[in-house]
């Protein structure tokens, strides 16, 4: 019995939890990409480097927090920086938007040139970014480490595997669920975020109900940009932050966003965690967990892994494949055309 | 034919406005020249030979993306295929891996094979969808496992022959130039593939599958080191040209060096460059004599006709989709090609290198800044970029110094803002592709409406 | 001078001009019904009095004033109406939120004008929480009718309001436009079922090709035999 309790905690410890923490930053992520597909129809490749850049803000400033000796007790400094990095990422967006999207806009471009367009602009922000911060790998992270230790959790059950809570992780679920709640809300309850929704779903009909234009793609670039900013900031938080990893990052975010479907943003959340408990449960090995359940002193002989962590992304890749030769439209039903 | 009638000053002020593509290549090859003069010839021809090979590149774009409007986020992976090619028909085998684990190698991937076409029997056979989706899965689940079971001793047994030198199964010992076909087959497969899948839905499908593929291929390059050495790289590939030390050793070669009056060091590297150059401007002209005749004919016509309206086109019976995949598999296939002929170059397989920046985005600057839709104005984007990218690192350095230079010499400031130039580089060939997308989106060539 | 005019409408949607400068005009408390065979340019030249659609040249007054220039949200929130032939609800929205979206141009109380509409269209209170996508053809229409509605407009522009619809419904539906009519509301219909549409107009259009062909008072059109003959059937 106690080596079935064993068992679990051992992937709750190494799978639950830490995908638990990545599926909030990619859903955070995914909900970027599927906002602007759903408001501006195209597939944004500069989501990954609006989070990074997101991350750098917040970064930059907690460093100056830091260097004043401004901090939060046992939470990490960067939270306190975290709505400086959103404000400035969705003023970026903003910017963005005015300089290069809206004239395709304007002119109706093809979905396919916004597309070449985001990819010109991601790597304008990724030398930008580089520029600014550097391309080495950056700790920022500060505060108490863990809110739950191995050791506590040993003493506590007297168990053989440990627990261990990472601050980061309870603080992703934390911010996630508090940004998705408020974010449902807005698009649900208040008159701009319906009209959001109405623009979305039928852009001529929004228009001679009334609707704005201008103002529905400003209010979007402003939410992507703050959530981009802070999935950007807790990833970071949570591993580290390195500008080259957010290019890396852009694949299992589209996945999570195509899963659920384009321009649904209840979609992206469960696409997000979709991407995350795959990628985590596919790579890991299973000996020891395999070694509990079995008979007394029975050992796999492999690993007994699926994947090696090296291909870790070929797992998002393959969740894409597989809903687009099944689904094209995602599991919740976005827009296919 | 109204050229006899229109006054020279017209005649003029439109070859101002929009210089010929004559005086435009001209330009470029004075651009080298410079080169030549102020740095050196060597470098000169360096910069050539990857100008060549960036334009054929640039080229495989194109057909994808100025014939049928396709958006191909993976030409890294389509290019790193090409390189693999390189490894795989020159390098000699090695018998000794051949000997550990070839066999084990061989029969997983039978074994893959068989399962991937029982899968596909068992899903056309059984007709309830809820049993049929569970024993498709039951099928590739056993096959993975069973054929893992045959492959990982195999690699294990490989990887251990003589890992410093070897630790790989080698190639086919077959002369190089065989592997820029290889290259283009392979990639071609890649490319039938990701299509498949991709096309016929919307555009950011293709371009999300694309992008996707070509990081999995980089990522099994590095890890699958039985394959190609992996991250350990390999190391003198074969050369389709003379060696620069035979040419020294030879007499005729020193007794030519002499009556020249220039060292022999430097005229053997000048000649073997001046050989690959060669060698690649005809694999250029070659292409780029088929890539004009394709546009021309019907089946050019046709597939512009579907890029400019696609629904009137499906409307009047073409198969859209078909001729997608069509198109898709030939671009890739010369990009493969290119990707080869660059491991010939380098004379070197090292996975590393490919960076999306360096290879999907520096080519995609290359086909909008040069023309898309014009095969001249494709290649002449693949000269002038790649010039700029190269002389742009002595340029960006020179620019920060003298910008900084009221800084003192130790300021934290001007050493961070002297070591960051390097990536302003990316910024300005962003911004280069922004800016030519917006104020010219013909490109230096536009292209011919006809 | 018309509440509602649009003079010479000339334009199309990038090739050749669809509309060849026709003319149309509806008055407050009239039906104004524009007949015509399929492709004519009917639905064409209802986005161009909305400002959907690039004009040539031409112009659009309301109520004396010249709206040509304004975007179709200030059109709405001077009050008109449309409800489009194709694709003319939210379909992801529920049926209320449709409704709301309706008013999105309001900034006073729209509980008495949800109700009203309730009121003409029973059916979609019981559904009101059901998402619009869900309905069926005929519950659809009337959800995009009553989301023109709720904006209160002084002009409602209807595209094939009936099509789709079964016979009895789409009697019902014309009795409703018929009180909405005398409730002050200039309406212009669009219809492919002319003869019925005809029988209920102060005023119809006849267009064929972007032009106009015959005007008159309902009655008059559908005693011209030419009309009949060619757009009648008989
Ligand atoms: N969005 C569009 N883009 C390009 N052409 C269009 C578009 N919509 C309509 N057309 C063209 O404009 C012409 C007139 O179309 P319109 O929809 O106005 O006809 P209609 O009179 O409403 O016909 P119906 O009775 O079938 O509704 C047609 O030839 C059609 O092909
Ligand atoms: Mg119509």
């Amino acid at each position: 019995m106690e080596d079935v309790v064993n068992a679990v905690v051992l992937v709750t410890n190494f799978l639950v939890v830490p995908a638990t923490a990545y599926g909030c930053q990619l859903a955070l992520g995914a909900l970027g990409v599927t906002l602007v597909y759903g408001v501006l129809r195209f597939s944004n490749f500069a989501q990954g480097e609006t989070m990074s850049f997101g991350a750098m803000v917040t970064i930059l400033f907690t460093w100056l927090l830091q260097s004043w000796g401004v901090g939060l007790g046992p939470l990490p400094t960067a939270l306190l920086a975290l709505p400086v990095g959103m404000g400035v990422t969705a003023g970026l967006c903003l910017l963005t938007d005015r300089w290069v999207f809206r004239f395709y806009r304007r002119t109706k471009a093809q979905p396919v040139i916004f597309l070449v367009v985001s990819v010109g602009l991601m790597f304008v922000m990724n030398g930008f970014i580089r520029f600014v911060i550097g391309p080495a790998d950056r700790v920022f992270t500060d505060g108490t480490r863990f809110l739950l230790t191995v050791r506590e959790f040993k003493a506590f059950t007297g168990l053989s595997e440990g627990l261990a809570i990472k601050t980061t992780q309870t603080l992703s679920l934390v911010v996630a669920v508090v940004l998705v709640v408020l974010l449902f809300w807005f698009l649900e309850k208040t008159r701009t975020g319906k009209s959001m929704r109405a623009y979305s779903d039928n852009e001529d009909l929004a228009l001679l109900s009334g609707v704005s234009p201008e103002k529905v793609v400003a209010v979007t670039w402003l939410i992507v940009g703050a959530l981009a900013a802070v999935a950007g900031t807790l990833y970071g938080l949570d591993k580290s932050y390195k500008p080259f990893t957010f290019l890396s990052l852009l694949l299992p975010i589209f996945a999570a966003a195509i899963v659920g479907g384009l321009g649904n943003p209840l979609g992206a959340i469960v696409g997000g965690f979709v991407v995350a408990f795959s990628e985590v449960f596919l790579t890991y090995p299973y000996r020891k967990f395999l070694a509990y359940l079995g008979p007394e002193g029975w050992r796999p002989d492999g690993l007994v892994q699926f994947l090696s962590t090296d291909y870790k992304f070929a797992i998002s890749f393959f969740i894409l494949v597989v809903v687009l030769l099944v689904k094209p439209t995602g599991v919740f039903s976005g827009k296919s055309s | 034919m109204s050229d006899g009638v229109e006054p020279l000053s017209v005649r003029l002020g439109r070859t101002l406005r929009r210089p010929g593509k004559t005086a435009l290549f001209a330009a470029m090859a004075a651009l080298i020249c410079i080169v030549g003069l102020a740095q050196s010839w060597s470098l000169a021809l360096a910069i050539l030979n990857l100008c060549l090979i960036s334009a054929i590149m640039t080229l495989g774009v194109n057909i994808q993306w100025g014939y049928a409007g396709l958006f191909n986020a993976g030409v890294m992976g389509f290019a790193a295929l090409g390189g693999l090619a390189g490894v795989l028909v020159a390098m000699p085998p090695v018998t000794a891996a051949w000997r550990a684990g070839g066999a084990g190698v061989l029969s997983a991937l039978v074994l893959a094979s068989l399962a991937t076409v029982a899968a596909v029997v068992v899903y056309r056979r059984i007709r309830h969808p809820a049993y049929r989706r569970t024993a498709v899965a039951l099928v590739v689940v056993a096959g993975y496992f069973a054929a893992r079971a045959l492959f990982e001793p195999a690699v294990r047994a490989i990887e251990a022959v003589d890992p410093s030198v070897t630790g790989y199964l080698g190639g086919f010992g077959l002369p190089i130039v065989l592997s820029w076909f290889v290259g283009g087959a392979l990639a071609a497969g890649a490319a039938w593939a990701a299509g498949k899948i991709s096309l016929g839905l919307r555009a950011d499908y293709l371009a999300i599958a694309t992008l996707g593929i070509s990081e999995i291929i980089v990522a099994f390059l590095k890890y699958e080191e039985w394959l190609a050495r992996g991250v350990k790289n390999v190391f003198g590939l074969p050369r389709p040209v003379p060696y620069e030390v035979d040419l020294q050793n030879a007499a005729w070669f020193q007794e030519w060096a002499a009556s020249l009056g220039v060292s022999q060091v430097d005229l053997s590297s000048i000649v073997v460059k001046l050989c690959y150059a060669g060698l690649f401007a005809l694999v250029l002209v070659v292409l780029m004599w088929l890539s004009e005749a394709a546009l021309r004919a019907p089946w050019g016509r046709m597939m512009r006709a579907i890029r400019d309206n696609e629904t009137a086109a499906e409307a009047m019976g073409k198969d859209v989709t078909a001729r997608h995949l069509q198109v898709f598999v030939l671009g890739s296939a010369v990009i493969g090609i290119a990707g080869a002929m660059l491991a010939t170059l380098d004379g070197q397989f090292t996975p590393t290198t490919y960076h999306p920046l360096r290879f999907t985005f520096l080519i995609w600057v290359m086909v909008i800044v040069g023309g898309s839709g014009n095969n001249w104005g494709a290649v002449l984007g693949g000269f002038v970029v790649w010039y700029f990218w190269v002389e742009a690192e002595p340029m960006g350095l020179w620019l920060m110094d003298f910008i900084t230079s009221p800084l003192s010499a130790d300021s934290p400031v001007r050493s961070h803002l002297m070591e960051s130039a390097a990536h302003m580089r990316l910024v300005v060939m962003g911004l280069l592709l922004l800016l030519v997308l917006r104020f010219a989106p013909g490109g230096l060539i536009p292209e011919e409406r006809r | 001078m018309s509440f509602l005019v649009g003079e010479d409408l000339t334009g199309g949607y990038g090739g050749p001009d669809i509309l060849q400068g026709c003319a149309i005009a509806a008055e407050r408390r009239e039906i104004t019904v524009v007949v015509g065979p399929n492709g004519a340019g009917k639905s064409t030249a209802m986005r161009a009095l909305f400002g959907m659609l690039k004009l040539r040249s031409g112009k659009v007054r309301l109520d004396g004033e010249d709206i040509t220039a304004l975007a179709p949200q200030a059109r709405a929130r001077k009050g008109m109406g449309f409800v489009p032939q194709t694709d003319n609800v939210f379909r992801s929205m529920t049926v209320q939120e449709n409704l709301e979206m309706g008013a999105f141009v309001r900034d006073d109380d729209i509980s008495d004008t949800l109700e009203e509409v309730y009121g003409l269209f029973p059916a979609l209170k019981d559904k009101r929480r059901q998402p619009a996508g869900e309905l069926s053809g005929g519950q659809r229409q009337q959800v995009a009718i009553g989301r023109a509605l709720m904006n209160r407009p002084r002009v409602l522009m209807l595209d094939e309001p009936s099509a789709g619809v079964s016979p009895i419904v789409s009697h019902e539906l014309f009795e409703r436009i018929l009180d909405i009519a005398r409730g002050g509301v200039a309406i212009l219909i669009v219809e492919q079922n002319a003869r019925q549409a005809l029988e209920l107009a102060d005023k119809g259009y006849v267009l064929v090709q972007g032009r106009n062909r015959f005007t008159g008072t309902g009655a008059a059109l559908l005693g011209n035999p030419e009309v009949r003959k060619s757009f009648l059937g008989g």
